[in-house]
């Protein structure tokens, strides 16, 4: 299953791999950019496959349960796949303050999929975080890496239309 | 390629040069790049800048910045405009041309576009005369106006990197540290720890390698400063770090960003490799024996981990949680080394401090506060954006006279300060002055500098509950205290606001509070209960009226509220059965529509959609629901 999911997302199999060794020989094989390394792999395949993993370990000689223990416990690291498009409706106090309750309702609403889901197309991903760090334009939504501030229901039938 | 700046003396050479040539042109036009503004558009209304500038060939005279923020993020786009230092706000695509040929041509100000005072109605044209910056004092953020953050010459021709010439060419390191100790720089990231003692401690620390980190790792929801520091002027923040590494006698450094602040580690990552041909950064820095050189390191998302000891583990590459500070990060850090932690805006204030002295420093704010702080000025506030005061300016003046007080003509009720470590300081202790150890008392701290106005309508057990929830879901599961007492600590104040409350809950609250605090393995779990027990100590009646009367007063608390349309306003016009997601509202054309309360999901989503003409959706808490009028026709013409 994870194989097949995995091939779907990046085509071919050893020149993914080699991406892989690529990242790792950028940070020197070093074992103490093991969270920069995972990052990179996340962005190139937009999370994080067991094969990538599989192959992180013997790149690096570490120790699958360590990678996985890092991959665990950060936020932005995702075992499943994500959509193409990454929603992220911030609820940091200022934001909470501004109502962002009622927008991540209208979000709901018209993905049909609650925060930490993927809609089954693999079209969009929902997502809440703690904080943007734009407090003044609360509530605030981040589509990919554009910020809107607190868009209408019909506003936000219109940029998720423009997201393929 | 640039050629290396070999010796202090070719720095300040440089800096001639670049006001020099600065001085040729007449005017300046920048347009704010700030993650704020860009938000707005201000990437497109630099290009459009760009293309009007060329298309009446005016760029001989007039010089294009983009900057970094300048604090006033709810207006962007910012744009301003020099030598007038005309202030346009809200700027748009479609002003771009006017601005051009009005201002930049005929000298004309464009009325529409400046500030206007809400209460007089009158216009502003010059920055420095609106509110919201005459009364602060802008002595680390200010700078951000005048700098485009990708280009080092920018911050050299304002007196950059002078600071780290006189520390290289004057002082030994004790001498640099004595200097931080005199100004007694307190730390911004939270603690209020003194930094010079830090730096004492990390210097004296037995080991040959040393470190010097950055913390840029800003968790606290509703607090942004060091994103717009880092983001607006990196040279400031490494120039702060290389002194720092000087001092302590480091030569490797780390900055920490966190994730979700990626055009921070852009400009950031841009800085650095500027510094490094510059010879600012590796190694015989401004020819001296000096050598120093950083590495950025992004973080992935653990609240946590900002946290000095859980800061240093992700930098190892292993998991962000805190350990037992039995011995300080100071002396064991990154790999068991010495590693002084300190955090962007506090290095930020460190080339403030050399240049103009320790006794000027001293001068400005309260005994044992110096300097300013930046605060981030968010919630239900007219002016929202940062602001960077005195210490010793108070609570009022800030959301009064900064700020512009509460949009709407409601009623301040509370400000959050602190963040999830901090506490809401009530309408009594609006004249308290800005003061680490102030807001200590008060059961609040200064935390990173969150400020969160709160008016009548907010909810304090929702405010507390919404903290727990964060800390719950961000707390690393380390120490017991921290991850089970969290967890029922929400779990309490989750049933207050279903209205499931018991008469003993609070001392419940206030009992295993005490017990988070003191058992607890970092400050996460230590300052958790803060908003919890400030929240009690100071709105004791509104958790009572939750508890006893079943009632949320201010109508948050879903589990307390029921929607209600109502007959005497809804005109039928069906906006509310269209979006109801829970096939809760039953209605016809003209027909009065009635919400079917065992359907109704709260979402609130009827009150959101009906007509502002109609306003015909409320909310009612601790009251029954009227009964549906028998007759819901609605006649004709009644519209």
């Amino acid at each position: 299953m994870a194989t097949a999911n995995f091939a779907s997302v990046k085509n071919g199999g050893m020149d993914t791999f080699g991406k892989i060794t690529e990242i790792c020989l950028k940070y020197g094989g070093e074992e103490s950019y093991l969270i920069q390394i995972l990052l990179e792999i996340q962005n190139e395949f937009n999370w994080l496959p067991k094969e990538a993993m599989l192959r992180l370990q013997d790149e690096l000689h570490v120790p699958l349960p360590r990678l996985y223990e890092i991959a665990t416990f950060y936020k932005v690291f995702s075992l499943i796949p994500r959509g193409r498009n990454l929603i992220k409706v911030c609820t940091g106090t200022a934001c909470h303050v501004r109502k962002a309750p009622v927008l991540i309702n209208r979000v709901i609403q018209l993905l049909r999929i609650k925060p930490g889901e993927t809609t089954d197309d693999l079209r969009f991903s929902l997502e809440t975080v703690g904080c943007l760090g734009c407090c003044a334009l609360g509530p605030v939504l981040l589509i990919n890496s554009e910020y809107h501030s607190n868009p209408t229901t019909s506003q936000l039938e219109k940029l998720f239309s423009e997201c393929l | 390629m640039v050629r290396k700046i070999k010796a202090p003396k070719d720095l300040s050479k440089l800096k001639e040069t670049l006001l020099a040539k600065r001085n040729v042109v007449k005017s300046r036009v920048v347009v704010c790049g700030g993650t704020g503004c860009l938000a707005y558009g201000s990437k497109k209304v630099f290009e459009l800048f760009k293309e009007e500038i060329d298309r009446h060939n005016l760029f001989a005279e007039v010089e294009l910045k983009n900057s970094g923020c300048h604090g006033f993020c709810e207006n962007g786009v910012v744009v301003l405009l020099f030598p007038q230092e005309i202030c346009y706000l809200r700027v748009r695509v479609e002003d771009v041309a006017e601005i051009v040929s009005s201002t930049l041509i005929k000298k004309e100000i464009i009325t529409r576009l400046l500030f206007q005072d809400l209460n007089s109605g009158e216009r502003i044209a010059k920055e420095a005369e609106i509110p919201f910056y005459k009364h602060q004092s802008q002595l680390v953020f200010g700078s951000n106006r005048f700098i485009d953050p990708k280009e080092i010459n920018d911050y050299i021709a304002i007196g950059g990197y002078e600071a780290l010439a006189k520390v290289l060419e004057e002082m030994t390191p004790q001498e640099v540290i004595e200097e931080v100790k005199k100004a007694n720089v307190r730390g911004r990231g939270g603690g209020g720890f003194p930094a010079g003692i830090k730096w004492e401690t990390t210097r004296q620390a037995p080991g040959e390698i040393k470190y010097a980190v950055v913390n840029c790792d800003e968790g606290d929801p509703g607090a942004y400063m060091d994103r717009s520091i880092m983001e607006g002027n990196p040279h400031r923040v490494l120039e702060g770090l290389i002194i720092n590494a000087y001092a302590i006698g480091a030569s490797e450094g780390f900055i920490y960003i966190r994730q979700e602040y990626p055009l921070a580690t852009e400009n950031t990552l841009h800085a650095i490799s500027q510094a490094q041909e510059y010879g600012l950064l590796g190694k015989n820095i401004l020819g001296s024996s000096f050598h120093f050189s950083v590495t950025v390191h992004r973080g992935a998302g653990a609240f946590v981990s900002g946290e000095s000891s859980a800061l240093m583990a992700a930098i190892e590459g292993r998991v962000g949680q805190p350990r037992p500070k039995y011995t300080r990060t100071a002396v064991s850090g990154i790999w068991g080394r010495p590693s002084n932690l300190n955090n962007v805006e506090t290095l930020a204030n460190i080339p403030l401090v050399i240049n103009r002295g320790a006794d000027w420093y001293s001068s400005i704010g309260t005994e044992n506060s110096k300097g300013t702080k930046i605060f981030s000025l968010v919630g239900n506030v007219n002016n929202t954006g940062l602001v960077e005061v005195p210490m010793g300016t108070t609570i009022r003046e800030i959301v009064y006279d900064i700020g512009g007080g509460i949009p709407g003509g409601k009623e301040f009720k509370a400000v959050q300060i602190g963040g999830p470590s901090g506490g809401c300081i009530p309408q009594q202790f609006l004249d308290m002055p800005i003061d680490f150890d102030e807001f200590s008392k008060v059961g609040a701290m200064m935390g990173s500098g969150g400020m969160i106005v709160m008016d009548e309508e907010t909810c304090m057990v929702d405010v507390a509950r919404y903290f727990l929830d964060f800390l719950a879901e961000e707390s690393c599961g380390k120490c017991v205290p921290c991850r089970e007492g969290i967890k029922q600590l929400l779990a309490i104040l989750q049933r207050i606001s279903r209205g499931e409350g018991n008469e003993g809950d609070l001392s419940v609250l206030e009992e295993l509070a005490d017990v988070i605090s003191d058992a607890s393995l970092c400050a996460l779990g230590q300052t958790a209960a803060n908003p919890v027990l400030t929240a009690i100590k100071y709105f004791r009646e509104e958790y009572l009226a939750h508890i006893l009367e079943k009632r949320c007063p201010t109508k948050v608390c879903q589990g307390l509220i029921t929607y209600f349309i109502d007959p005497e306003k809804c005109r039928g016009c069906g906006a509310c059965l269209k979006n109801c997601p829970s096939e809760a509202i039953d209605g016809d054309r003209r027909q009065i529509h009635v919400i079917l309360q065992d359907k109704c999901i709260k979402c609130g989503i009827c009150a959101d959609v009906c007509p502002e003409k109609f306003h015909a959706v409320r909310k009612l808490s601790g009251e029954p629901v009227p009964a549906v009028p028998l007759n819901r026709e609605i006649c004709r013409g009644e519209n």
